[in-house]
C-alpha cells in the first residue's frame, strides 16, 4: 500500500517561502510525476514526503498514518537520488543488502531479495563489483535495487536520469515504467523534462514556484492546459502563443496553437510569414516562421517531406478546433 | 615540446637545483654514516682514527636503547590514536553549521602555529606545574592532590602537549575530507534505515579512510623526531628518552660523535620499520 496524502503542507526556508500551503493525493499504485522548471520547488516537496526535509506547516499522511513526524527510515518509502548516491566503498552486493542489514532481515531473506533484485535489474554479473567500476546506466539501476529489496510503500525518484547521456535516457525511462507495471507500487517521480512526465505518468503535478498549476493525466493536460504555464511548459515544441487583434478575433487576451495543430501551405491561408529555421528531423520538419503578427517566430510541426528554405514565403492556418483561448489573467476560457 | 634539444635544456636547467638537492640529502647522510666508524671526541682527542663497527655495537649494547625505541614508539602510537580520535570527533563537530564557525575553526588550528619550543614552556609552566599550574588548581578546587605531571607522569604529559600541537593538523585534513563527502549518501544511508552511529560507521569512516592514512603517515615522520618538547620540559628524564633525545646525549652531553652517529644510523632503521608497518596496514587504502 502506498497512499499518500499532503494537507496544506508548507515549506519554508528562513523567510523565503518555498512551498505555499498544498494539498496533493496520491494513490497507491500510482506513477505521479512532479513536472516544472528548475527551482519550482519539486525536489522539495519530495524531500518533504521522504521526510528528509521537515515540513514548517501542515501534514503528511502515509496510508492514513499522520507521518509528519516520522523520521524518513520509518516512513517506509525508498528514494532514487539524483547522484544515485551508491555507497562507494561497498560492493553492489552489499549496497544492494544495506537497508536489509539495517534492517535486519535474515540473511537468507537478503540472499533471495538480492538475487531477485538483480535478475530483475540485469546486474547478476556486476553483484561483486564496486559502484566505481560500472557505468551511469548500471549504477542507476544499482541505486533502483537498493530501493527494490526494501519492498517500500512508494519509490520517490529525484531526477534520476538527468545524469545519464540520451540514448540511455530513453532506455531507462521504459525499464522504470516496466518496473512500475510490474511492481504496481506507488512511484513518485521529479522531473525538470517534460518528455519524461508525458511519457511515465499517469498523473502529472505541474508546479511553478511552489504553486501547483494544474493536475492530470498527461493527455489531460495536452488537451485542457488550464492556463498559460501548464500550457507553455507541457508540450514539445512549446505552444504558440499569439497577442493582440489575432487572438482579439477569438475574444481571448491570449490564443495559443500547438506546433502540430497548424497546417502549412506555400500558397494559401490565414496567415503569411517567411521561414526562419527549418529542423529537419526526417520525419517531420520544425519551421520557426517570422512576420506573424503578435507571434514571433511562430514554430510549425509539419511533415518530413515539406521542403522549405530561409527565406521561403509561407501560409499557415490554425486548426479552428485546437485553438485554446486564455484571458488576461492567463487562465483557459472555456 | 619534447625534442632532443629542448629535453636536453630542460635537463641543463634542472641541474643546479638537483644537485643542490642531492648534495643537501647525501651530505649530511654520508658524514654520518663516516663518523659512525670513527671514533671522534671533539673536546677528548678529536678524530681518533677507524673503529669499524665499535660505536654500532655500544650503542645497542647500552641500557637505555631499548627504552628509548620503547619510548619512541610509545609516544609516536599515543599521539597518533589521540590525534587521529579526536580529530575525527572534531572534525565532524566543526562541519556542523553553528554561529561563529569561522572564529571557531581558526581558534581550533592555533595551536598549530606555536612552536613546539613555546608550547611545551607553555604548557610545563602554565598548565602542569604542580605550584602554579591551572590543572594543579582545577585538581585542588576538587579537592585533590595536584599531580606533579612531568615527573610523575611524564611520558603520558608528554603526549598530551605533543597531542595537542598535532590535533590541528589531524582536524584540519579530516575536516575537508568530511566536508568532501556527498550529503546525498548520508541521506540515502538514513532513508536506509541507518541511525546516527551506523552512518557514522559504514559511510562517514570509510569515506575518510584516506585522509586518516595521511594523517597517520605525515604525523609519524613528525613524530620519530620530536625533540624540543622533550629538551624544555623533562630533558629526558623520567623515561621520557626517546632515540632522537638519546642521540643528542651521546653527541652532545657525552662529546662522542661516532657513537651518536651510530644511533643515527639506527634511527633512520627505526623510522623506516615503522613506515614499512604502516604501509602495509594502512597504505593500501591509498590505492583504491
Amino acid at each position: 500500500m502506498g497512499r499518500i496524502q499532503l494537507n496544506q503542507v508548507q515549506k519554508k526556508f528562513g523567510d523565503v517561502e518555498v512551498i505555499p500551503p498544498l494539498d496533493l493525493e496520491i494513490n497507491d499504485g500510482e506513477f505521479v510525476v512532479f513536472v516544472g522548471p528548475s527551482g519550482c520547488g519539486k525536489s522539495t516537496l519530495l524531500r518533504l514526503i521522504a521526510g528528509l526535509e521537515d515540513t514548517t506547516a501542515g501534514h503528511i499522511e502515509i496510508d492514513g498514518d499522520d507521518a509528519t513526524m516520522l523520521p524518513p527510515a520509518k516512513r517506509g518509502l525508498a528514494m532514487v537520488f539524483q547522484s544515485y548516491a551508491l555507497y562507494p566503498h561497498m560492493s553492489v552486493r552489499k549496497n544492494i543488502a544495506f537497508p536489509m542489514r539495517m534492517a535486519k532481515i535474515p540473511q537468507e531473506e537478503q540472499d533471495r531479495r538480492i538475487s531477485s533484485a538483480a535478475k530483475a535489474l540485469n546486474l547478476t554479473d556486476y553483484l561483486d563489483r564496486r559502484p566505481g567500476q560500472l557505468s551511469g546506466g548500471q549504477r542507476q539501476r544499482v541505486a533502483i535495487g537498493r530501493a527494490i529489496v526494501r519492498e517500500p510503500a512508494a519509490f520517490l525518484f529525484d531526477e534520476p536520469l538527468s545524469n545519464l547521456d540520451a540514448a540511455l535516457r530513453v532506455g531507462m525511462r521504459m525499464e522504470i515504467s516496466e518496473l512500475h507495471k510490474k511492481l504496481a507500487t506507488t512511484m513518485v517521480y521529479v522531473t525538470h523534462d517534460q518528455v519524461e512526465a508525458m511519457t511515465m505518468a499517469d498523473k502529472i503535478v505541474v508546479l511553478h514556484a511552489g504553486v501547483i498549476e494544474q493536475v492530470g493525466s498527461p493527455l489531460e493536460l495536452y488537451r485542457n492546459p488550464r492556463n498559460l504555464f501548464v500550457a507553455g511548459f507541457i508540450g514539445s515544441p512549446k505552444m504558440n502563443f499569439v497577442e493582440g487583434p489575432e487572438a482579439a478575433k477569438h475574444d481571448a487576451q491570449t490564443i495559443g496553437i500547438r506546433p502540430e495543430h497548424i497546417d502549412v501551405s506555400t500558397t494559401e491561408g490565414t496567415w503569411q510569414g517567411t521561414v526562419g529555421v527549418a529542423e529537419h528531423l526526417g520525419s517531420d520538419t520544425f519551421i520557426h516562421i517570422h512576420g506573424i503578427p503578435g507571434c514571433d517566430p511562430m514554430t510549425v510541426r509539419a511533415s518530413g517531406e515539406m521542403s522549405v528554405v530561409h527565406g521561403d514565403t509561407v501560409y499557415l492556418t490554425p486548426r479552428a478546433d485546437q485553438i485554446h483561448r486564455f484571458d488576461a489573467q492567463g487562465l483557459r476560457i472555456g | 615540446m619534447a625534442t632532443q634539444q629542448s629535453r636536453s635544456a630542460a635537463r641543463l636547467m634542472m641541474a643546479p637545483a638537483v644537485i643542490l638537492l642531492l648534495g643537501w640529502m647525501l651530505v649530511p647522510l654520508i658524514m654520518t654514516l663516516w663518523f659512525s666508524f670513527r671514533k671522534y671526541l671533539p673536546l677528548r682527542g678529536g678524530d681518533q682514527g677507524w673503529v669499524g663497527l665499535e660505536n654500532y655495537a655500544r650503542f645497542i649494547s647500552s641500557s637505555s636503547f631499548w627504552p628509548a625505541v620503547q619510548t619512541t614508539l610509545i609516544i609516536v602510537g599515543g599521539v597518533l590514536i589521540i590525534t587521529v580520535a579526536f580529530g575525527i570527533v572534531l572534525a565532524l563537530l566543526l562541519d556542523q553549521p553553528m554561529w561563529g564557525q569561522g572564529v571557531v575553526r581558526i581558534l581550533v588550528i592555533a595551536p598549530f602555529f606555536v612552536m613546539p619550543t613555546v608550547s611545551a614552556l607553555v604548557w610545563k609552566n602554565m598548565f602542569m606545574d604542580p605550584v602554579n599550574g591551572i590543572l594543579a588548581h582545577l585538581w585542588k578546587f576538587f579537592g585533590a592532590e595536584p599531580v606533579q605531571w612531568l615527573s610523575q607522569e611524564s611520558l603520558q604529559s608528554i603526549v598530551m602537549i605533543v597531542s595537542w600541537q598535532w590535533l590541528p593538523f589531524a582536524t584540519l585534513i579530516l575536516l575537508t575530507a568530511v566536508q568532501s563527502l556527498d550529503s546525498e549518501q548520508l541521506e540515502a544511508a538514513e532513508m536506509d534505515g541507518a541511525p546516527f552511529l551506523k552512518r557514522f560507521w559504514f559511510i562517514i569512516l570509510p569515506h575518510l579512510s584516506r585522509a586518516i592514512t595521511i594523517v597517520i603517515l605525515i604525523q609519524t615522520i613528525f613524530l620519530l623526531s620530536i625533540f624540543a618538547e622533550i629538551f624544555v620540559t623533562t630533558g629526558g628524564a623520567f623515561g621520557t628518552r626517546t632515540l632522537t633525545y638519546l642521540i643528542f646525549q651521546r653527541v652532545l652531553e657525552s662529546q662522542n660523535v661516532g657513537l651518536g652517529s651510530a644511533g643515527g644510523v639506527y634511527a633512520i632503521i627505526l623510522a623506516n620499520i615503522v613506515a614499512l608497518f604502516l604501509m602495509r596496514i594502512v597504505g593500501k587504502n591509498l590505492d583504491t
